[in-house]
């Protein structure tokens, strides 16, 4: 076996027992809601009647072992229970939202690395403007909160020059086109602070770096600067910079939950938030498992990648 | 000397320090490296040999003034743009230095670094620079170098990594070789491997080396001929055979007697009291005089450069007086 | 006794003019913060829920220096009183987490071996789910307002600061006078008060500086769900939440609150990246 695929292998096995721990968890959330769930949920609805039958619909009388195994088969079979007041599947719900806040978080990303990786790079090694510049963009925005960014795009955008519709949405299937054009300005609001870290830890990576003796060498040798900052630099600044994305994808979700709610996009996000409001804890646990499983299947990918950039990490441990 | 594939003339570095001030680096050196010789540079740490080697490089840190001539094969590299200057870093002159540890970086295989100093140079195929790295790899002694030209350095010992160094370096036969200190990383048994695999190689090719390093055993081993510098001067020059039989210059005499081997085991080894000068404003006269045993009058007074009958140069008014009873 | 007080006060402020200038400016900000957040019923010009329909979305002016809301009532003094409300939930939620961390993270740092694996394994869980994630699934469970929101930041902050403080107790007990205090024949206690808190703290300050500013964010995105502080108390978070339907009309009732936010956070920032060169010379803190 390689050593990068025993590295591979070992990094899914950690995973296993972090997934569990998590769906402990979020299994236990309605459980732990003080005094019973079920009048909580019901509210004034609550006839002794009408709270016998809930219980038993949520399998609440039974021991919590037994509730925890059948929920988790469940799940495991795509089958997350159903939606409390709507009485609609809970599986058909998500299917239709999960690809909402996937698409959300992994454009925003994906802008957010495409214009902080270049930006980091050139504040590490360009001159004294290039780097107060980027200082400015960090503090900039890692200091605004992002739903506040995204009502003053809206403000400007949608407000002052009637360029992008302020909120709602199309699925891609349905409209390519306008999907994209109701998802910039939510994009674009998660992805400035994603940006302002990546562009920090980038640059602080890389000047580490550069300061580094076989930067020297590789000047020695001839290499041209260009294949020096973007081939052998970055590819040693990398590893710190993948850790960070991450790190912030888990932000990136919570932000999601934000963002969705201020532009009003059908997500993950949004549904927890209206479950919480409604007391709709199946929903909201649904979703939560949704979020956190993303979530730790984001570090599993981030470590791999690491891993892969750097041979040094995947060799550590064997022999 | 002519026929010199490295010739530094008065060669001067000031390198910018904190505070608005310079450090004098390198004052006024002159040295040359014939084809196929290998030249050893040697001196305390701080004494300015490892700027020197970084001058010829043209790597020095931003900010330096350089002032002298720098001749390769002729050919003054001072007053080379960036671009052309790269061009001929890594193909007629090439460096290997101390640490092999951190010069290859980690995140490449070995093989492609090799293999990355030829296509830095030569408009070559990607399969022809790889063939061609697996070669250099064997001959420096990597065991099966097919097979390891994949693995990253960190799988290597150290002795291996400066191998692969060394291969890179003279992966375009370059006409110069800068060592800085190449075996002081490594164990005594490997520095001798080490030494003797550079002298081979380079003598084959006829490539000129300085060999700069704090250690005169390393001097006596390999090289054709030395240097010793102290505070950013060359003090004394000889051939080997000359220098370390009969040294000329205090500070000559007292790096010898500071050698380890020179004293056995018996006793302390004698330490050369005082201090280098600071750099920042170094004295008028003769640079070792604070700390020098024979210290005069004169010595307030730059002393002049004094060639021997043997061809040896030093740089001591000791040795006026001995050439001026010998005339 | 004059003297030494004079030369007391002397250190203490070259110790505050060694800082760099970000931090001084990040503290300067913070001070004028907590004042006007300690004097809000002083400063502010009006009453913060005094509706007044004669300056619905009203304009700023002279006597409104931020315009009125969809309520008539002053936007300048319902962002002075939100700003009352969110230091307050802010300094609480993370005080409370540094002062849990602080007995944890010593004790799993110092002793190490089993001790930490009792005090880091069950933290370490706390860090399976994204934070805001974390604080919303306490807030499913215990419902809206604004202490759970306090309980809820303090929970995310907790196993952040202890590792924190554990990191920087292990290296002060690794460090030689600490042994030196174990040879005298201190008791653990005694090494505990007397060397390794007073000398691993710094790191945990810096830490809970830079998060105190993050979680003036989480406090004001909880209250913008509706998950936070209850209307009709005065928020930031609230606040920008009420504005949004009145964006293009009145925007003033969203960017002042929004660069209030913006300010307290950047001035966390200042501070505590100001303070981490001085306190953190080991860079434990992430």
């Amino acid at each position: 076996m390689s050593p990068r695929l025993r590295f591979v292998l070992r990094r899914l096995a950690l995973t296993i027992p972090v997934l569990f721990v998590m769906s402990v968890f979020i299994f236990l959330i309605i459980r732990l809601v003080p005094g019973d769930p079920v009048r909580t949920m019901l509210g004034f609805r609550a006839t002794p009647a009408n709270v016998a039958q809930v219980r038993a619909q949520l399998h609440l009388d039974d021991p919590l072992w037994t509730q925890y195994r059948d929920w988790i088969t469940g799940v495991l079979h795509g089958q997350f229970g159903q939606d409390f007041i709507s009485k609609a599947p809970l599986g058909e719900l998500l299917a239709q939202r999960i690809p909402v806040t996937l698409e959300l978080t992994l454009l925003s990303m994906l802008l957010a690395v495409a214009v902080g990786v270049p930006l980091g790079v050139r504040a590490a090694v360009g001159g004294r403007w290039a780097r107060r510049l980027t200082e400015g963009f960090v503090v900039f925005g890692i200091s605004v909160p992002d739903f506040w960014l995204g009502i003053m795009l809206v403000l400007f955008f949608s407000g002052t020059m009637m360029w992008l519709p302020p909120s709602g949405f199309i699925s891609f299937a349905e409209d390519p086109g306008g999907n994209l054009h109701y998802m910039i300005l939510p994009v674009l609001t998660l992805a400035v602070a994603e940006a302002a870290y990546i562009v920090r830890t980038t640059r602080g990576s890389m000047l580490g770096v550069m300061g580094r003796p076989f930067i020297v060498y590789l000047r020695a040798k001839g290499t041209r600067e260009r294949s020096i900052v973007y081939r052998h630099a970055l590819r040693n600044a990398a590893a710190p910079i993948a850790t960070v994305i991450g790190i912030q994808f888990g932000v990136l979700l919570g932000g999601a939950i934000v963002v969705e709610t201020l532009f009003a996009l059908p997500g993950v996000g949004r549904l927890i938030v209206t479950g919480i409001n409604q007391r709709n804890y199946p929903v909201v646990q649904a979703g939560l498992l949704v979020v956190a499983t993303f979530f730790i299947l984001i570090s599993l990918i981030t470590d791999v990648v690491v891993g892969f950039i750097d041979p040094r990490v995947s060799d550590r441990g064997q022999s | 000397m002519t026929g010199a594939v490295l010739q530094i003339e008065d060669l001067r570095v000031r390198i910018p320090v904190p505070g608005g001030r310079w450090v004098g680096a390198v004052d006024g050196v002159t040295l040359a490296v014939g084809s196929g010789e290998i030249v050893g540079l040697v001196g305390e740490s701080g004494c300015g040999k490892s700027t020197l080697g970084g001058a010829v490089m043209g790597l020095l840190p931003g900010g330096s003034e350089v002032s002298g001539r720098v001749l390769l094969d002729e050919e003054d590299l001072r007053g080379l743009t960036d671009e052309q200057y790269r061009r001929i870093r890594g193909d007629d002159i090439a460096l290997v230095s101390q640490d092999p540890a951190s010069s290859l970086d980690p995140t490449f295989s070995v093989g492609a670094q090799v293999a990355e100093a030829i296509r830095n140079h030569r408009d070559v195929s990607r399969r022809a620079a790889r063939e061609r790295a697996v070669e250099l790899l064997g001959i420096v002694g990597i065991p099966d170098p097919r097979a390891r030209y994949a693995d990253p350095p960190h799988r290597f010992s150290g002795g291996m990594k400066q191998r692969v160094v060394i291969a890179a370096a003279l992966a375009n036969d370059p006409a110069v070789l800068i060592a800085d200190e190449p075996t002081t990383a490594l164990d005594v048994t490997i520095q001798a491997q080490i030494l003797h695999l550079l002298r081979d190689l380079t003598v084959r090719s006829g490539t000129g080396v300085l060999l700069i390093t704090h250690d005169l055993g390393v001097v006596a081993q390999v090289c054709d001929r030395v240097a010793v510098m102290y505070a950013g001067q060359v003090v004394e020059q000889g051939t080997v055979r000359d220098l370390f039989a009969r040294p000329l210059h205090p500070y000559t005499r007292a790096l010898l007697d500071s050698q380890p081997a020179a004293h056995h085991r018996s006793g302390d080894l004698p330490v050369i009291p005082g201090r280098v000068p600071d750099l920042t404003e170094p004295p008028a006269g003769c640079r070792f005089a604070s700390r020098c045993a024979h210290v005069h009058d004169r010595c307030a007074t730059a002393p002049p450069v004094i060639g021997m009958p043997n061809g040896g140069q030093v740089a001591c008014w000791l040795h006026q007086a001995v050439t001026e009873e010998v005339r | 006794m004059t003297m030494t007080m004079a030369s007391g006060a002397r250190r203490s402020r070259s110790a505050v003019a060694a800082l760099p200038r970000s931090a001084r400016i990040g503290a300067l900000i913070l001070v004028v913060l907590v004042v006007v957040a300690v004097l809000a019923p002083l400063l502010a010009p009006h009453d913060p829920n005094a509706i007044d329909s004669s300056r619905v979305l009203g304009a700023p002016d002279l006597g409104h220096p931020f315009g009125s809301d969809a309520l008539g009532r002053d936007v300048l003094s319902r962002t002075i009183y939100a700003f009352r409300t969110s230091l307050a939930i802010v300094f609480g939620a993370v005080a409370v987490a540094s002062l849990i961390a602080l007995p944890l993270g010593t004790l799993a740092g110092y002793f190490g071996g089993w001790v930490d694996q009792v005090i880091s394994r069950p933290l370490d869980m706390l860090l399976v789910l994204p934070a805001l994630l974390l604080a919303i699934s306490l807030i499913a469970i215990v419902g809206p307002g604004s202490l759970v929101a306090a309980l809820a930041i303090a929970l995310i902050y907790l196993p952040i600061l202890a590792r924190v403080q554990r990191a920087s107790s292990l290296v002060v007990s690794q460090s030689g006078f600490v042994e030196g205090g174990r040879a005298r024949g201190w008791s653990s206690a005694a090494v505990l008060r007397r060397h390794v808190i007073p000398n691993a703290l710094g790191p945990l300050l810096v830490q809970a500086a830079i998060l105190a500013g993050f979680a003036v964010q989480i406090e004001a995105a909880l209250s913008f769900l509706g998950l936070g502080t209850q209307p009709p108390t005065a928020s930031l978070g609230l606040m920008l939440s009420e504005g949004r339907d009145v964006l293009t009309q009145a925007p003033w009732v969203e960017i002042f609150p929004g660069l209030a936010i913006a300010v307290i956070v950047l001035a966390f920032n200042l501070l505590g990246d100001g303070l981490r060169r001085h306190l953190d010379p080991q860079g434990v803190v992430s």
